[in-house]
């Protein structure tokens, strides 16, 4: 973090998926900076586009409905969406990885773990012989701190619990040393206790590796613990990002604002932000100004005609509304 | 695994004697053989003989179990419509060729059937899943015989690149075969469509792109496998119902195997020749259903534990 440099830059991403009921808007004009070895949350409600915008990353966006229409991902240097299926596919799980959000689904039921795990090293580094692979693969769990892993290499997932999927998928994400981990919320589907020590673990493996992190979540909890910046996603939009202090102490955008008021107590899961008023808007048609403006306490005429731009109110911090000095 | 096994072979014995009471007592219900099939006005010693021979001496129970111990020996006495030769013999004769065949449609069905489906999977929506869906009509829907008559008509009619019928030379098995397989192929190709669709749309596949394996890869490894299990209860029937001689096609083709003796057995009232063929029928299916179980267990790791598999 402290050297700030740039590893990822996204740029007016925008990625639609069209449907029989019309066009979704679920990502519309994304663009942020990810630096090596930090962590950038990305917090948002439920359909806010987090997943479209992580899976247009690596684009692996659900065919044939989703088209990514325009933007650049430079991945060091190489705009990874003017690449060929082919080269793009060498780089997935090389140099961009990602954690699916539900270990459980996340597994082939079908092969033994060693399998999936020595798969994974194998595609990137198809001359090493099997036993090389074998001792990548156990030197991948060793990192995810599996204990025991030789025995595990030939348990198939549902023999697993939760925790210990997870630190599979986990392995297999870093196991052919990529720039990039994307973890879509990788511990919405574990308890409590297991979802803290993933938190850390990824941290650790962080330390050790220097991959930059981005971790979507909708938990502001989450963010405090384990990110160093935040982007805060409405409608498709980022809306608001800095790090992650600045944002907590000194949010300049309704809709953070509302999210940090409504972040329900520690002990308590919530999948929802109850206290938010007003429910997301479609991402089919949105109007012309800020999405945020039919719910915004602040809104004014020109909330609803005009869409605000980010601009920038702090170092590193930029937000993404007209009436921001008056939030607080 | 051992285990599992075993419990499955224990199930197939215990299934096929209750088939072979049925076999027994159906062919008995319909009265005394000796007065359905022996010459009228026999002489005491002469039916004494008859008895003997086809085995129908003391009581039904004890006739049962001589008729079980016998068939486990493979012995269901003489057939009726040739005195001098046993049913098995007869049957004998007749069933590699019904093999032949069966297996010549099984392996069609096979291989058309199941890449047809995970292509349609992999590529729908494209013109292609539309042709193959069309495939599946059809084949799902026009009837056996005239689908035979209409391969014969063009092509040993009209064109004359084939035998009518009978079995000479490598090109008579195409033209039955290829309709004996058209039911199956269709069948396949629907349920591998679908559990292809549902296995493509999972988290598991989007993590084996995510891994950077090539689509084709995670279509026929990552896909195919986990999605193979659901369609296979199915191929088991279809390919006994083949393998052990498909009537109408022999009928149309001449083909002379089971399911054409079959046929001959019952307008003869050859009641050795059909309980014997209705044991080995059953036998293969049994044998069919194990090897399927123990695929099942081959392609599904939660089923050789003996744990529950959500469908
Ligand atoms: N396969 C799909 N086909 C059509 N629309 C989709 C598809 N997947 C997602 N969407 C739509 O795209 C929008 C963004 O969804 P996305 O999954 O990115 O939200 P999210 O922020 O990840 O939500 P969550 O927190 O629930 O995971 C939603 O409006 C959703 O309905
Ligand atoms: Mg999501």
């Amino acid at each position: 973090m402290s050297t700030m440099e740039p590893v990822l830059t996204v740029d007016g991403l925008r990625t639609h998926l069209f449907t029989r009921w019309g066009t979704t808007r679920a990502v519309d004009g994304v663009s942020f900076t990810l630096h090596r070895g930090e962590t950038l949350g990305i917090v948002g409600e439920s359909g806010s586009g987090k997943s479209m915008l992580a899976l247009s990353l690596v684009r692996l966006t659900p065919e044939p409905a989703a088209r990514i229409l325009a933007g650049s991902v430079v991945l060091d240097g190489t705009d990874l969406l003017t690449l060929s299926e082919k080269r793009m596919r060498k780089l997935r799980g090389s140099a961009i990885s990602m954690i699916l959000q539900d270990p459980h689904q996340s597994l082939n039921p079908v092969f033994t773990v060693g399998n999936q795990l020595a798969e994974a090293v194998h595609v990137h580094r198809p001359e090493l012989a099997a036993a090389a692979v074998r001792e990548r693969v156990l030197d991948g769990l060793r990192k995810v701190r599996m204990p025991a892993p030789e025995r595990r290499l030939r348990d198939y997932p549902h023999e697993l619990s939760g925790g210990m999927k997870q630190r599979i998928v986990g392995a297999m994400a870093i196991s052919a040393d990529p720039r990039v981990l994307i973890a879509d919320e990788p511990t919405t589907a574990l308890d409590v206790t297991t979802q803290q020590r993933y938190l850390r673990l990824l941290r650790e493996i962080q330390r050790e590796t220097g991959v930059a992190i981005i971790l979507i979540t909708h938990d502001f909890g989450v963010v405090a613990e384990a990110c160093d910046r935040v982007a805060v996603m409405y409608a498709g939009r980022i809306v608001e990002q800095g790090p992650v202090r600045e944002i907590f102490d000194r949010p300049r955008h309704p809709y953070t604002r509302a999210l940090l008021d409504s972040r329900p107590r520690r002990d308590v899961r919530l999948d929802r932000l109850p206290s938010i008023e007003g429910s997301p808007p479609s991402l089919v048609d949105p109007p012309p100004g800020c999405r945020f403006a039919p719910r915004c306490r602040l809104a004014a005429e020109r909330c609803t005609a005009e869409y605000p731009e980010l601009t920038a109110v702090a170092p590193g911090h930029e937000t993404a509304c007209w009436r921001w000095e008056e939030v607080s | 695994m051992g285990r599992y096994v075993l419990l499955n072979v224990i199930r197939g014995i215990l299934t096929l004697l209750a088939i072979s009471v049925i076999v027994f007592f159906l062919a008995r219900l319909t009265g005394d053989p000796i007065d359905v099939l022996g010459p009228e006005n026999m002489a005491p010693i002469d039916e004494q003989a008859l008895r003997d021979k086809w085995g129908l001496n003391g009581s039904l129970v004890e006739q049962y179990f001589a008729f079980l111990g016998n068939a486990v020996r493979g012995d269901f006495g003489p057939s009726f419509k040739y005195p001098d030769e046993s049913a098995t013999s007869v049957i004998a004769d007749r069933i590699p060729r019904s093999l032949q065949l069966g297996l010549a449609g099984v392996l069609l069905t096979v291989l058309i059937g199941i890449p047809l489906g995970v292509l349609a999977a992999a590529r729908r929506g494209s013109w292609y899943d539309r042709v193959a869906k069309g495939i599946a009509l059809f084949g799902q829907s026009v009837p056996e015989f005239w689908l035979a008559i209409m391969l014969v008509w063009v092509f040993a009619v009209q064109l004359g690149v084939v035998r009518t019928s009978g079995r000479a030379g490598w090109s008579s098995i195409v033209l039955p075969s290829i309709v004996m397989a058209v039911f199956g192929i269709a069948a396949l190709l629907r349920l591998f469509r679908s559990s292809m669709l549902d296995t493509l749309g999972s988290e598991y596949v989007k993590l084996a792109r995510l891994k950077g394996l090539p689509r084709s890869r995670v279509v026929w490894k990552h896909a195919l496998k986990p999605a193979a299990s659901g369609p296979l209860t199915f191929f088991a029937t279809i390919a006994v119902r083949l393998l052990t001689g498909a009537t109408v096609v022999e009928i149309v083709f001449a083909w002379p195997g089971a399911g054409l003796l079959a046929y001959e057995a019952a307008n003869a009232r050859d009641f050795p020749v059909v309980q014997a063929l209705a044991m080995i029928t059953s036998t293969a299916i049994v044998v069919m259903n194990l090897l399927v179980d123990i695929l099942y267990a081959y392609l599904d790791p939660r089923v050789r534990l003996g744990q529950k598999v959500m469908a």
